[in-house]
């Protein structure tokens, strides 16, 4: 498993496509290059399309743990400004 | 300034854009542009604005809303004649969108008082219907350095151009005087199609976007004409500023704004 530091977490579980995708955006913009977000989401849409669209914006994809609840973690690195 | 679920709902589609994203948005919140006629072009590039989220709109009208504007004033709707359409307008952007502050100025614009109405904007759309008020609108944003956007319509033809100080010929560059007074139709006497201003009205609020946000080119040094007949779009190379023009040249003819005589007319 990659080694990381989480800066900052967001719960994207309370908003719906394509909002979740944009939520964890605006979470990393808020993050310097470099920093990790964890992002919190649920299965299903999320889980497959989240972290498909942030690594065409260029992030860098860490890990995504499936949890017992069936939510799902996506740990991500920001890559540019 | 942080985001709430519901204006990352609203402006989804803007933020999932690489070219605007969150801080483009941000810029568009904070952003004011002045819409000077609220008629057949100022009706869709005011909504379109609102809709985008640009945080402060001021809306420049002297006129009531008629019932010959509805063929094209999208803004205004039946129960609204009779209204002074700047309320008008402010109304259907409020309902559109809360986030947006609609400054109204229920008044014609003048030399006397152009210079105060847009010094607090960042963008400037031209959206009147008679040349006295272009040339002004171009003398005055060349005086106090302000961009602005350009557009006029008739019959089944628009065009627009975008003027940013020092990027490029400014209005009067470009066609020197008002025509003699009579010489060009009104649209009132010439006729238009009202989907004429949603296409060059919206043209014009593209321009304000790009303009805000930074992205793209925007029509600086050049004029894009539409032909609707023909279904034509011609983007044409416009002479560089040269320097000798009456209001943007080194040694402007024109340092006082001038209030041409206006020909009859009414409404775009």
């Amino acid at each position: 498993m990659a080694e990381y530091q989480i800066n900052d977490t967001v719960d994207i579980t309370d908003v719906n496509c394509p909002v979740t995708f944009v939520k964890a955006k605006v979470a990393l913009d808020e993050l310097e290059e470099g920093e990790v977000l964890r992002v919190h989401m649920n299965g299903g849409e999320p889980a497959d399309n989240v972290p498909r669209s942030l690594k065409e914006e260029g992030h860098d994809i860490l890990d995504l743990i499936g949890n017992a609840d069936g939510t799902y973690d996506l740990i991500v690195r920001k890559v540019g400004d | 300034m942080a985001f709430s679920n519901e204006q990352l709902e609203r402006y989804s589609r803007h933020i999932i854009l690489k070219e605007i994203g969150v801080k483009g948005q941000k810029k568009l919140l904070n952003a004011r542009v002045l819409i000077i006629g609220a008629g057949g072009l100022g009706a869709p590039a005011a909504m379109y604005l609102a809709a985008a989220g640009v945080g402060t709109i001021g809306i420049a009208d002297a006129d009531e809303v008629d019932l010959s504007n509805l063929q094209r004033q999208i803004i205004h709707a039946t129960d609204d004649v009779g209204k002074p359409k700047v309320q008008s307008a402010q109304e259907t952007m409020n309902k559109m969108n809360p986030d947006v502050t609609v400054n109204t100025y229920h008044e014609f614009v003048t030399s006397e008082n152009i210079l105060e109405l847009i010094k607090d904007y960042d963008f400037i759309i031209d959206g009147t219907d008679n040349f006295p008020a272009k040339f002004l609108i171009n003398d005055a944003c060349v005086m106090a350095k302000k961009p602005f956007s350009h557009a006029g319509i008739i019959r089944f033809k628009g065009q627009l151009m975008t003027y940013v100080p020092g990027q490029g010929p400014c209005y009067r560059c470009v066609f020197k005087n008002p025509p003699p007074k009579d010489a060009v139709p009104t649209c009132k006497q010439a006729g238009v199609v009202g989907a004429m201003g949603g296409v060059i009205g919206s043209l014009q609020a593209m321009e304000a976007i790009k303009y805000i946000t930074g992205v793209g080119e925007l029509l600086t040094g050049s004029l894009l004409t539409f032909d609707a007949i023909r279904m034509n779009f011609h983007k044409v190379k416009l002479p560089k500023a040269d320097g000798h023009c009456a209001v943007c040249g080194t040694e402007p003819t024109i340092t006082k704004l001038i209030d041409y005589e206006q020909a009859e007319c009414d409404g775009v």
